[in-house]
């Protein structure tokens, strides 16, 4: 029974992991700007990353490989909106034709 | 046609004015960074007329879209290409023998003798890299001499000559903050918890490289990484009390020579029956395995130095 309800935790967050994953994938090549593309590959890299790694947890249960995927985990998490806010500020310093893009808010 | 071979001298007085004094525009755009002018704010008239005018990303038909016959073939090859990959790759992944799993490593004779040798003629637990440093040393020594010409070539097309003083690196710096998004307060942050993570995890994979997996080339990458991290957060600067063209200059030589010397006289001692002087010594130890951890540390120092100086050469053209 606990076996059951083991691999339905993990066969669930796979899926949802895969589900959030494909959908940034098909974001990035499909939107045309920039900044919405930005959106989804940092949804792809940090929520479908969790789920992914939650999954691999579940399924081996816990050892000492738990502390190593929890990192990885931490490290996308750390790095990945970092990056995604620096292409996002290159973009707006850089782009010729952001006020087309995006609505501009003066402060 | 006619224009271009009317005046040869002419042109090439030209081009010689372009080789000595650079790119007028770019200094323009130096000055205009330095001086740090706020871009002109846009008024409301413009915004609009901006998003009338033709957005080139929005109306430029793309090649395929003129052709829609070819376009529609197009899809469906490669819909058919990509569905025969992920179904090759697929069979291979689940044919691939389990992780650990000795029975399908013995399928060729050359894979059996190493598997059967390398822990005691090398003393490395990683067979990869008692292969890559040991048996096949010589390719190595190639691949990273390889890296250290492709970073000459590098340096002699890019590097940008001009005088080392105060005013200089100021205008470089400020060059460089006109699009970079440097002293920027998230990236600092998130580089002061990252840049001693990633350092001492590159010289961990570099000095463990014969007992776990990993070695000289990807530690030296991850090392690269983290400097370039650095440089990329704070600045040339700070990382330049660290690491200049003297430090590229002298590390990678040096460990190159070391390489080149060892590597020679382990061949000089092994094709001559000769004692090397040079044991494996206990096998799982760090401190063992012969030449494999100093030749690891080489490896790796010279990837540190390319990758950086690669970096470092394509943002700014100098060090």
């Amino acid at each position: 029974m606990l076996e059951y309800i083991r691999f339905i935790v993990f066969a669930i967050l796979l899926l949802s992991g895969l589900i959030i994953q494909i959908t940034a994938l098909i974001g990035v090549s499909r939107f045309r700007f920039s900044l919405n593309r930005i959106h989804a590959a940092g949804m792809g890299d940090t929520l479908g990353l969790m789920l992914i790694c939650l999954a691999a947890i579940v399924y081996t249960g816990f050892d000492a490989v738990t502390l190593k995927i929890i990192f990885i985990v931490a490290f996308f998490w750390l790095t990945s909106p970092v990056s995604g806010h620096l292409i996002g500020r290159l973009v707006s310093e850089a782009d010729e034709q952001f006020a087309a893009e995006a609505e501009i808010w003066k402060r | 046609m006619k224009k271009t071979m009317k005046k040869p001298s002419e042109r090439k007085q030209h081009l010689l004015n372009w080789l000595e004094n650079g790119d007028p525009s770019l200094e323009m755009e130096m000055e205009d960074a330095l001086s740090e002018k706020e871009a002109p704010e846009l008024e409301e008239e413009d915004t609009l007329e901006r998003e009338e005018r033709d957005d080139p990303r929005l109306l430029a038909p793309s090649r395929l879209e003129k052709h829609p016959v070819y376009e529609k073939w197009y899809r469906v090859a490669a819909m058919i290409v990509c569905a025969l990959l992920i179904g090759i790759l697929l069979y291979a992944a689940v044919k691939m023998p389990k992780f650990g799993g000795a029975a399908h490593l013995l399928e060729s004779e050359v894979s059996e003798f190493y598997v059967e040798h390398t822990m005691e003629e090398t003393g490395a637990v990683n067979i990869i890299t008692g292969i890559i440093l040991d048996y096949r040393g010589f390719d190595t020594l190639g691949e990273s001499h390889v890296l250290f010409i492709g970073m000459c070539t590098v340096l002699l097309l890019l590097s940008i000559k001009g005088e080392k003083d105060q005013e200089r690196q100021l205008q470089l710096e400020a060059y460089d903050r006109h699009f970079e998004p440097r002293h920027d307060e998230i990236l600092q942050s998130c580089a002061r918890i990252l840049c001693p993570l990633i350092l001492v995890f590159g010289v961990y994979i570099i000095a463990n490289g014969h007992l776990s997996p990993g070695g000289g080339f990807s530690g030296g990458a991850i090392l690269g990484g983290g400097i370039i991290l650095y440089q990329m957060a704070f600045g040339y600067l700070p990382t330049e009390k660290f690491f200049t063209f003297r430090t590229f200059k002298v590390v990678s030589v040096v460990s190159l020579l070391f390489y080149s010397c060892a590597k020679g006289y382990h061949f000089f001692t092994g094709a001559n029956h000769l004692e090397s002087g040079i044991e494996p010594g206990i096998v799982g130890n760090i401190l063992s395995a012969g030449l494999l951890l100093p030749l690891n540390c080489v490896v790796g120092l010279v990837v540190t130095c390319t990758m950086y100086a690669l970096y470092t050469m394509f943002r700014k053209g100098d060090f």
